[in-house]
């Protein structure tokens, strides 16, 4: 049984760990979640992501949530932000599109063009 | 949406979106009263009296991208087609409770579904965000915080996303053993 204390003392690890995520995370996957993509299955999409992620043992990308990002008829929709890189939006992101996204743009550093929707 | 862990996940995400740092699910299912009852409470930034009454409105909303907001009002659609509703506590700066209701055993009434995954996915995707949820039936009781991701994370030295499916197979074991007579 964890005293108070004990849970605190987690809390704070875990704040430190994941401070230090966010500082040195290379990538980080962008899972839009506004009504729009939850409706269109953006919820198995992020399954997928982290466990395409955990699956290659990737440690230095992250994956947030955000609202909807305005092209509702594209959702699921993900983007992948890299430091001194253009942010790449993805449309339409099944499952299997989105680990195929993990695969090619995160380990093999190759953007999936067909599957890019452009925001401008 | 076909299930109400998908609409919970929606009235999160204003949670969220609205700055909120701690975020309480609370599902209550009560067989006598026939009563299925989500109530979603956070510390964000609030709505006004105003706002308030017109929330579940599609076409009112806090968004820029467009005039229109479905979540609440797919909630409130949803509620009222298993022959219940949606009611707003809202104070600004204090924060906001949307509690929705409907009939247990009606036949609209859309299944829970996989509240694991929208409770999981919540706790990976906003690490800064304070998470309880709280499932109480006739049966028992269970709940499940985000302290306890982050335990396991640490006394198993593992990575986030290790942690996940574990995670979701101790939330779906309890759930059923709260929903069972078993």
């Amino acid at each position: 049984m964890k005293t108070l204390a004990d849970l605190r003392a987690i809390k704070e690890k875990a704040k430190e760990n994941m401070a230090t995520r966010e500082k040195t995370a290379k990538y980080r996957i962008i899972v839009s979640m506004g009504t729009c993509g939850i409706a269109a299955g953006a919820r198995v999409t992020m399954t997928a992501i982290i466990d395409e992620l955990n699956k290659r043992n990737i440690k230095d990308a992250i994956v947030t949530q955000t609202g909807c990002l305005g092209y509702c008829d594209q959702e699921p929709m993900i983007q992948i932000s890299q430091a001194a890189k253009q942010t790449i939006t993805y449309g339409k992101v099944t499952p299997e599109i989105a680990r195929k996204i993990i695969t090619e743009h995160i380990v093999n550093d190759k953007i999936l063009t067909n599957y890019v929707f452009n925001l401008s | 949406m076909r299930e109400l862990s998908l609409n919970i996940l929606d009235i999160v995400a204003n949670s969220i979106e609205a700055e909120a740092s701690r975020v309480i699910i609370y599902i209550e299912e009560m067989n006598r009263k026939n009563i299925f009852r989500i109530r979603i409470r956070d510390n964000g930034r609030g709505m006004s009296k105003e706002i308030q009454e017109k929330v579940l409105d599609p076409f009112v909303t806090s968004r820029t991208s467009r005039n229109v907001g479905m979540g609440l009002s797919l909630l409130n659609q949803s509620a009222i087609q298993a022959g219940g509703y949606v009611r707003l506590n809202s104070e600004i700066g204090i924060g906001t409770t949307v509690t929705a209701e409907f009939k247990k055993n009606h036949l609209n009434r859309a299944p829970l579904g996989n509240i694991a995954e929208t409770l999981v996915n919540l706790m990976i995707g906003n690490v800064d965000v304070h998470f309880l949820y709280i499932h109480r039936t006739d049966f028992g009781r269970f709940s499940i915080n985000s302290y306890w991701i982050f335990a396991g994370m640490t006394e198993k030295d593992c990575s986030i996303y290790e942690i996940v499916e574990p995670a979701k197979e101790h939330i779906k074991k309890n759930l059923f053993a709260i929903q069972s007579k078993g």
